[in-house]
Protein backbone atom coordinates (compact mmCIF):
# COMPACT_ATOMS: atom_id res chain seq x y z
CA UNK A 1 0.00 0.00 0.00
CA UNK A 2 1.49 3.45 -0.95
CA UNK A 3 1.77 6.05 1.33
CA UNK A 4 2.76 9.57 2.49
CA UNK A 5 6.28 10.18 4.11
CA UNK A 6 5.65 13.15 6.84
CA UNK A 7 6.91 15.88 4.27
CA UNK A 8 3.92 14.75 1.96
CA UNK A 9 1.96 14.88 4.91
CA UNK A 10 3.08 18.51 6.28
CA UNK A 11 2.62 19.43 3.13
CA UNK A 12 -1.04 17.97 2.08
CA UNK A 13 -2.42 19.67 5.61
CA UNK A 14 -0.56 23.12 4.12
CA UNK A 15 -2.55 23.04 0.87
CA UNK A 16 -6.07 23.04 3.67
CA UNK A 17 -5.25 26.10 5.40
CA UNK A 18 -6.04 29.75 3.55
CA UNK A 19 -5.15 32.81 3.10
CA UNK A 20 -5.64 35.26 6.34
CA UNK A 21 -6.24 32.28 8.89
CA UNK A 22 -4.53 32.37 12.36
CA UNK A 23 -2.79 29.37 13.08
CA UNK A 24 -0.85 27.26 16.00
CA UNK A 25 1.43 24.65 14.64
CA UNK A 26 2.18 22.20 17.38
CA UNK A 27 5.36 20.65 18.26
CA UNK A 28 6.68 17.76 15.66
CA UNK A 29 5.75 17.44 12.70
CA UNK A 30 2.97 19.85 12.68
CA UNK A 31 5.70 22.35 13.10
CA UNK A 32 6.58 21.26 9.99
CA UNK A 33 3.58 22.43 8.17
CA UNK A 34 5.49 25.69 8.15
CA UNK A 35 7.45 24.90 5.71
CA UNK A 36 4.78 24.36 2.62
CA UNK A 37 2.52 27.02 3.55
CA UNK A 38 2.51 29.31 0.21
CA UNK A 39 4.96 32.33 0.29
CA UNK A 40 2.07 34.04 -1.75
CA UNK A 41 -0.68 33.85 0.59
CA UNK A 42 -0.30 35.89 4.19
CA UNK A 43 -1.00 33.07 6.79
CA UNK A 44 -0.74 33.79 10.49
CA UNK A 45 1.09 31.54 12.52
CA UNK A 46 1.27 31.91 16.34
CA UNK A 47 2.87 30.65 19.11
CA UNK A 48 1.96 30.03 22.48
CA UNK A 49 4.60 31.38 24.20
CA UNK A 50 3.46 35.15 22.99
CA UNK A 51 3.86 36.17 19.37
CA UNK A 52 1.79 36.12 16.17
CA UNK A 53 3.23 36.14 12.88
CA UNK A 54 6.07 33.92 13.56
CA UNK A 55 8.96 33.66 10.71
CA UNK A 56 11.08 31.01 9.65
CA UNK A 57 14.29 29.93 11.86
CA UNK A 58 16.97 32.01 11.89
CA UNK A 59 20.31 31.82 9.84
CA UNK A 60 23.02 29.93 11.57
CA UNK A 61 24.24 32.88 14.28
CA UNK A 62 21.30 34.95 14.33
CA UNK A 63 19.53 32.76 16.93
CA UNK A 64 18.30 35.01 19.83
CA UNK A 65 17.72 33.64 22.88
CA UNK A 66 14.67 36.24 23.68
CA UNK A 67 13.01 34.80 20.43
CA UNK A 68 11.76 30.89 20.13
CA UNK A 69 8.39 29.15 19.80
CA UNK A 70 6.53 27.04 22.10
CA UNK A 71 9.00 24.02 21.31
CA UNK A 72 11.75 26.61 22.23
CA UNK A 73 13.27 26.37 18.90
CA UNK A 74 14.99 30.12 17.78
CA UNK A 75 12.57 31.33 15.33
CA UNK A 76 11.96 34.61 13.63
CA UNK A 77 9.60 37.67 13.74
CA UNK A 78 7.89 38.80 10.08
CA UNK A 79 7.26 42.55 9.67
CA UNK A 80 3.71 43.13 11.16
CA UNK A 81 4.22 40.75 13.55
CA UNK A 82 3.65 41.23 17.51
CA UNK A 83 4.48 39.77 21.06
CA UNK A 84 2.41 39.52 23.82
CA UNK A 85 1.88 37.76 27.68
CA UNK A 86 0.58 34.48 28.65
CA UNK A 87 -3.11 35.47 29.40
CA UNK A 88 -3.17 37.16 26.00
CA UNK A 89 -2.05 34.42 24.24
CA UNK A 90 -4.46 31.62 26.26
CA UNK A 91 -7.25 34.06 25.60
CA UNK A 92 -6.51 33.63 21.49
CA UNK A 93 -6.86 30.59 21.63
CA UNK A 94 -10.06 29.76 24.58
CA UNK A 95 -11.91 32.87 23.37
CA UNK A 96 -12.00 31.33 19.29
CA UNK A 97 -9.88 33.30 17.87
CA UNK A 98 -7.78 31.34 16.34
CA UNK A 99 -8.99 29.58 13.14
CA UNK A 100 -6.91 26.79 12.95
CA UNK A 101 -4.28 24.39 15.13
CA UNK A 102 -2.91 21.40 13.59
CA UNK A 103 -1.27 19.16 16.74
CA UNK A 104 0.16 15.65 17.01
CA UNK A 105 -1.92 12.53 18.45
CA UNK A 106 -1.42 9.11 20.31
CA UNK A 107 -4.98 8.45 19.38
CA UNK A 108 -8.35 10.10 18.37
CA UNK A 109 -11.21 8.61 18.45
CA UNK A 110 -14.05 8.85 15.21
CA UNK A 111 -16.02 11.31 17.31
CA UNK A 112 -12.79 13.99 17.95
CA UNK A 113 -11.72 13.08 21.13
CA UNK A 114 -8.04 13.38 21.62
CA UNK A 115 -5.72 11.53 23.51
CA UNK A 116 -2.39 13.66 23.10
CA UNK A 117 -0.86 14.21 26.01
CA UNK A 118 0.04 11.35 28.12
CA UNK A 119 0.37 7.34 27.40
CA UNK A 120 -0.75 6.96 31.04
CA UNK A 121 2.64 5.01 31.93
CA UNK A 122 3.22 4.73 35.64
CA UNK A 123 6.55 5.91 35.90
CA UNK A 124 6.32 8.90 33.29
CA UNK A 125 6.48 12.33 34.69
CA UNK A 126 3.81 13.68 33.11
CA UNK A 127 3.47 17.24 31.26
CA UNK A 128 0.78 18.89 29.66
CA UNK A 129 1.92 22.54 28.76
CA UNK A 130 -0.91 24.24 26.06
CA UNK A 131 -2.49 21.04 24.32
CA UNK A 132 -5.81 21.17 26.84
CA UNK A 133 -6.24 25.00 25.72
CA UNK A 134 -5.49 24.19 21.95
CA UNK A 135 -7.61 21.69 22.17
CA UNK A 136 -10.41 23.62 23.37
CA UNK A 137 -9.75 26.81 22.34
CA UNK A 138 -9.32 26.77 18.18
CA UNK A 139 -12.16 27.13 15.80
CA UNK A 140 -10.48 23.50 13.72
CA UNK A 141 -8.22 21.22 15.16
CA UNK A 142 -6.49 19.09 12.72
CA UNK A 143 -4.51 16.44 13.91
CA UNK A 144 -1.83 15.14 11.73
CA UNK A 145 0.01 11.80 12.55
CA UNK A 146 0.55 8.46 10.95
CA UNK A 147 -2.35 6.24 11.03
CA UNK A 148 -1.08 3.26 12.69
CA UNK A 149 1.94 2.70 15.66
CA UNK A 150 5.02 1.67 14.92
CA UNK A 151 3.13 -1.77 15.96
CA UNK A 152 0.82 -1.32 13.30
CA UNK A 153 -2.07 -0.63 15.53
CA UNK A 154 -4.66 2.21 14.14
CA UNK A 155 -4.52 5.72 16.19
CA UNK A 156 -7.88 6.42 15.16
CA UNK A 157 -10.19 4.38 16.98
CA UNK A 158 -13.51 3.55 18.28
CA UNK A 159 -12.92 5.13 21.90
CA UNK A 160 -9.71 6.37 22.96
CA UNK A 161 -7.90 4.20 25.60
CA UNK A 162 -5.03 7.03 26.70
CA UNK A 163 -5.88 9.93 28.94
CA UNK A 164 -7.85 12.44 27.17
CA UNK A 165 -6.51 16.38 25.97
CA UNK A 166 -9.68 17.25 25.21
CA UNK A 167 -13.89 15.67 24.14
CA UNK A 168 -15.16 16.18 20.84
CA UNK A 169 -12.62 18.70 19.70
CA UNK A 170 -10.72 17.10 16.58
CA UNK A 171 -12.29 17.94 12.85
CA UNK A 172 -10.35 16.34 10.77
CA UNK A 173 -7.09 14.22 10.46
CA UNK A 174 -4.46 14.08 8.24
CA UNK A 175 -2.57 11.01 7.93
CA UNK A 176 -0.38 9.18 5.44
CA UNK A 177 -2.99 7.26 3.94
CA UNK A 178 -5.78 9.83 3.84
CA UNK A 179 -7.74 12.77 5.13
CA UNK A 180 -10.61 11.66 7.20
CA UNK A 181 -13.39 13.81 8.74
CA UNK A 182 -14.52 13.42 12.90
CA UNK A 183 -17.37 14.02 14.06
CA UNK A 184 -21.34 13.25 15.78
CA UNK A 185 -21.57 10.46 12.87
CA UNK A 186 -18.22 8.84 13.06
CA UNK A 187 -15.02 9.27 10.84
CA UNK A 188 -15.54 9.39 7.20
CA UNK A 189 -13.33 9.71 4.01
CA UNK A 190 -12.60 12.78 2.83
CA UNK A 191 -9.81 11.36 0.73
CA UNK A 192 -7.75 8.31 0.01
CA UNK A 193 -3.68 8.91 -1.23
CA UNK A 194 -3.45 7.12 -4.48
CA UNK A 195 -3.20 3.15 -4.46
CA UNK A 196 -5.31 3.05 -1.20
CA UNK A 197 -8.52 1.62 -0.91
CA UNK A 198 -11.49 1.84 1.09
CA UNK A 199 -11.61 -1.52 2.42
CA UNK A 200 -7.75 -1.02 3.16
CA UNK A 201 -8.52 2.14 5.34
CA UNK A 202 -11.47 -0.27 7.15
CA UNK A 203 -9.58 -3.25 8.38
CA UNK A 204 -6.56 -0.62 9.17
CA UNK A 205 -8.77 1.45 11.84
CA UNK A 206 -11.91 -1.89 12.30
CA UNK A 207 -14.23 1.18 11.81
CA UNK A 208 -17.07 0.95 9.49
CA UNK A 209 -15.84 4.09 6.85
CA UNK A 210 -17.75 5.81 4.05
CA UNK A 211 -16.32 7.89 2.10
CA UNK A 212 -17.78 11.66 2.41
CA UNK A 213 -19.90 12.67 -1.01
CA UNK B 1 11.07 60.60 45.97
CA UNK B 2 9.59 57.18 45.01
CA UNK B 3 12.76 54.58 43.87
CA UNK B 4 12.25 51.39 43.44
CA UNK B 5 15.26 50.66 41.75
CA UNK B 6 17.85 48.95 43.75
CA UNK B 7 21.81 48.01 42.40
CA UNK B 8 22.40 44.52 44.54
CA UNK B 9 20.70 41.21 43.93
CA UNK B 10 21.12 39.82 47.60
CA UNK B 11 19.32 42.74 49.06
CA UNK B 12 16.30 42.39 47.29
CA UNK B 13 15.51 38.25 47.98
CA UNK B 14 16.84 38.63 51.35
CA UNK B 15 13.27 38.99 52.95
CA UNK B 16 11.81 35.56 51.12
CA UNK B 17 11.33 33.50 54.13
CA UNK B 18 11.35 29.68 54.46
CA UNK B 19 8.11 28.36 53.03
CA UNK B 20 6.86 30.89 50.40
CA UNK B 21 5.31 30.87 47.07
CA UNK B 22 7.31 32.17 44.59
CA UNK B 23 6.20 32.58 41.06
CA UNK B 24 9.22 32.52 38.58
CA UNK B 25 8.87 34.39 35.24
CA UNK B 26 10.14 32.79 31.97
CA UNK B 27 9.24 29.96 29.56
CA UNK B 28 11.96 27.59 29.26
CA UNK B 29 15.20 30.18 29.69
CA UNK B 30 13.45 32.94 27.54
CA UNK B 31 12.95 35.75 30.53
CA UNK B 32 14.04 33.37 33.09
CA UNK B 33 15.90 35.62 36.29
CA UNK B 34 18.76 33.80 36.34
CA UNK B 35 20.34 36.29 38.54
CA UNK B 36 17.48 36.89 41.02
CA UNK B 37 17.25 33.04 41.55
CA UNK B 38 20.79 32.60 41.97
CA UNK B 39 20.64 35.55 44.61
CA UNK B 40 17.70 33.27 46.18
CA UNK B 41 19.68 30.06 45.94
CA UNK B 42 22.28 32.40 48.34
CA UNK B 43 19.92 33.36 50.45
CA UNK B 44 19.27 30.18 51.23
CA UNK B 45 15.30 30.10 51.59
CA UNK B 46 14.15 26.40 51.86
CA UNK B 47 10.63 24.95 51.40
CA UNK B 48 9.59 27.50 49.01
CA UNK B 49 6.57 26.43 46.30
CA UNK B 50 7.59 27.08 42.87
CA UNK B 51 5.05 28.54 40.17
CA UNK B 52 6.60 28.36 36.55
CA UNK B 53 5.78 27.52 33.39
CA UNK B 54 8.47 24.47 33.45
CA UNK B 55 9.96 23.11 35.84
CA UNK B 56 14.00 23.97 35.24
CA UNK B 57 16.11 23.48 32.04
CA UNK B 58 20.01 22.59 31.77
CA UNK B 59 21.74 23.64 35.14
CA UNK B 60 20.79 27.45 35.77
CA UNK B 61 17.84 29.57 37.07
CA UNK B 62 15.01 27.64 38.25
CA UNK B 63 16.98 23.95 37.72
CA UNK B 64 20.06 25.30 39.94
CA UNK B 65 17.58 26.40 42.51
CA UNK B 66 15.56 22.78 42.40
CA UNK B 67 19.22 21.26 42.33
CA UNK B 68 19.89 22.97 45.42
CA UNK B 69 17.16 21.50 47.29
CA UNK B 70 15.35 24.70 48.37
CA UNK B 71 12.03 23.23 46.27
CA UNK B 72 9.15 21.60 48.27
CA UNK B 73 6.75 22.19 45.13
CA UNK B 74 6.50 22.87 41.73
CA UNK B 75 3.15 23.96 39.98
CA UNK B 76 3.75 24.15 35.93
CA UNK B 77 2.46 22.68 33.08
CA UNK B 78 5.68 21.25 31.31
CA UNK B 79 7.80 19.81 33.94
CA UNK B 80 9.06 16.87 31.94
CA UNK B 81 11.57 18.27 28.99
CA UNK B 82 15.05 16.88 27.43
CA UNK B 83 17.07 19.11 29.63
CA UNK B 84 14.89 19.01 33.19
CA UNK B 85 17.35 16.40 34.71
CA UNK B 86 17.11 18.14 38.11
CA UNK B 87 13.30 18.32 38.05
CA UNK B 88 13.43 14.31 36.99
CA UNK B 89 15.49 13.34 39.73
CA UNK B 90 13.72 15.17 42.70
CA UNK B 91 10.91 13.82 41.38
CA UNK B 92 11.64 10.43 41.00
CA UNK B 93 13.04 10.55 44.23
CA UNK B 94 10.24 11.44 46.16
CA UNK B 95 11.89 14.82 47.16
CA UNK B 96 9.19 16.95 45.13
CA UNK B 97 5.91 17.54 44.96
CA UNK B 98 4.25 18.46 41.58
CA UNK B 99 0.73 20.46 40.46
CA UNK B 100 0.22 19.92 36.88
CA UNK B 101 -1.90 22.79 35.43
CA UNK B 102 -2.61 23.23 31.78
CA UNK B 103 -0.93 26.30 30.33
CA UNK B 104 -3.84 28.41 29.78
CA UNK B 105 -5.36 27.93 33.01
CA UNK B 106 -2.16 28.77 34.74
CA UNK B 107 -1.97 31.79 32.96
CA UNK B 108 -5.61 32.78 33.75
CA UNK B 109 -5.19 31.54 37.06
CA UNK B 110 -2.02 33.63 37.96
CA UNK B 111 -4.19 36.00 35.80
CA UNK B 112 -7.49 35.87 38.42
CA UNK B 113 -5.40 36.41 41.20
CA UNK B 114 -4.03 39.75 40.05
CA UNK B 115 -6.90 40.47 39.17
CA UNK B 116 -9.30 40.10 42.39
CA UNK B 117 -10.97 37.12 40.82
CA UNK B 118 -12.49 34.38 43.60
CA UNK B 119 -12.62 31.84 40.85
CA UNK B 120 -12.87 31.18 36.90
CA UNK B 121 -14.82 28.81 34.85
CA UNK B 122 -11.90 28.08 32.45
CA UNK B 123 -13.05 25.10 29.31
CA UNK B 124 -9.55 23.33 29.34
CA UNK B 125 -9.65 20.34 31.14
CA UNK B 126 -13.05 19.48 30.77
CA UNK B 127 -13.59 15.63 30.76
CA UNK B 128 -9.87 15.17 31.45
CA UNK B 129 -8.07 13.55 34.50
CA UNK B 130 -6.44 16.93 35.46
CA UNK B 131 -10.05 18.31 35.90
CA UNK B 132 -11.29 14.83 38.29
CA UNK B 133 -12.92 15.78 41.26
CA UNK B 134 -13.22 19.44 40.26
CA UNK B 135 -16.68 21.44 40.13
CA UNK B 136 -17.97 21.89 36.81
CA UNK B 137 -21.20 24.06 35.10
CA UNK B 138 -22.89 24.05 31.74
CA UNK B 139 -22.89 27.78 30.70
CA UNK B 140 -24.70 28.05 27.68
CA UNK B 141 -24.03 24.71 26.27
CA UNK B 142 -20.77 24.72 27.17
CA UNK B 143 -18.75 23.07 30.03
CA UNK B 144 -16.50 24.57 32.12
CA UNK B 145 -14.14 23.58 35.38
CA UNK B 146 -13.89 25.75 38.58
CA UNK B 147 -10.50 26.78 38.89
CA UNK B 148 -9.26 29.05 41.32
CA UNK B 149 -6.49 31.89 41.38
CA UNK B 150 -3.07 31.39 41.98
CA UNK B 151 -1.50 33.51 44.41
CA UNK B 152 2.01 34.13 45.61
CA UNK B 153 4.52 36.26 48.07
CA UNK B 154 6.80 36.78 46.21
CA UNK B 155 7.32 37.43 41.94
CA UNK B 156 10.55 36.98 40.35
CA UNK B 157 10.52 38.26 36.85
CA UNK B 158 12.95 39.25 34.08
CA UNK B 159 12.36 42.63 31.74
CA UNK B 160 14.16 44.54 29.29
CA UNK B 161 14.33 47.75 30.87
CA UNK B 162 12.58 49.43 33.94
CA UNK B 163 12.13 52.94 35.49
CA UNK B 164 12.37 54.33 39.31
CA UNK B 165 8.28 53.71 39.79
CA UNK B 166 8.52 50.05 38.07
CA UNK B 167 7.27 50.61 34.54
CA UNK B 168 8.82 47.98 32.41
CA UNK B 169 8.99 46.79 28.86
CA UNK B 170 10.15 43.50 28.09
CA UNK B 171 12.16 41.99 25.17
CA UNK B 172 10.31 39.69 22.57
CA UNK B 173 9.16 36.60 24.15
CA UNK B 174 10.95 36.76 27.03
CA UNK B 175 7.36 38.47 27.96
CA UNK B 176 5.63 35.15 28.26
CA UNK B 177 4.44 35.21 32.39
CA UNK B 178 6.16 38.16 33.60
CA UNK B 179 3.39 40.80 33.30
CA UNK B 180 0.81 38.10 34.73
CA UNK B 181 3.04 37.16 38.04
CA UNK B 182 3.82 40.92 38.14
CA UNK B 183 0.06 41.15 39.45
CA UNK B 184 -0.15 38.38 41.24
CA UNK B 185 2.34 38.50 44.17
CA UNK B 186 2.00 40.13 47.43
CA UNK B 187 5.70 41.63 46.39
CA UNK B 188 6.96 41.94 42.83
CA UNK B 189 10.70 41.78 41.84
CA UNK B 190 12.12 42.42 38.38
CA UNK B 191 15.51 41.99 37.26
CA UNK B 192 15.98 44.35 34.00
CA UNK B 193 19.09 44.91 31.81
CA UNK B 194 18.32 48.38 32.51
CA UNK B 195 17.30 51.50 34.86
CA UNK B 196 16.50 54.28 32.45
CA UNK B 197 15.09 57.82 33.55
CA UNK B 198 11.78 58.60 34.26
CA UNK B 199 9.84 59.26 31.25
CA UNK B 200 12.39 57.58 28.57
CA UNK B 201 9.55 54.49 28.39
CA UNK B 202 7.39 55.68 26.48
CA UNK B 203 4.09 55.79 27.92
CA UNK B 204 1.90 54.05 25.11
CA UNK B 205 4.24 51.50 25.31
CA UNK B 206 4.77 49.94 28.83
CA UNK B 207 3.66 47.05 29.59
CA UNK B 208 3.43 45.96 33.07
CA UNK B 209 2.70 49.64 35.44
CA UNK B 210 4.51 50.31 38.33
CA UNK B 211 1.34 49.67 40.31
CA UNK B 212 2.26 46.20 40.10
CA UNK B 213 6.20 46.13 40.60
CA UNK B 214 8.22 47.04 44.10
CA UNK B 215 11.82 46.13 43.52
CA UNK B 216 13.74 46.72 40.36
CA UNK B 217 17.25 45.19 40.13
CA UNK B 218 19.35 46.07 37.45
CA UNK B 219 22.10 43.47 35.71
CA UNK B 220 24.82 45.57 35.32
CA UNK B 221 24.95 47.19 38.15
CA UNK B 222 24.58 50.67 39.05
CA UNK B 223 25.66 52.69 35.74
Amino acid sequence: MSRLNREQMAARVARDIPEGAYVNLGIGLPTQVANYLPADKEIFLQSENGLLGMGPAPAPGEEDPDLINAGKQPVTLLTGGCYFHHADSFSMMRGGHLDICVLGAFQVSQHGDLANWSTGAPDAIPAVGGAMDLAIGAKQVFVLMELQTRKGESKLVAECSYPLTGLRCVSRIYTDVGVFALGPQGARVVELVEGVSLDEVRQLTGLPLEMIE
Amino acid sequence: MIDKSRWNYASVVADIPDGATVMVGGFGTAGMPDELIDALIAHGARGLTIINNNAGNGDTGLAALIASKRVRKVVCSFPRQTDSWHFDAAYKAGEIELELVPQGNLAARIHAAGSGLGAIFTPTGYGTELAAGKETREIDGRHYVLEYPLHADFALIKADRGDRWGNLVYRKTARNFGPLMAMAAKCTIAQVSEVVALGELDPEAVVTPGIFVHRVVAAGGKS
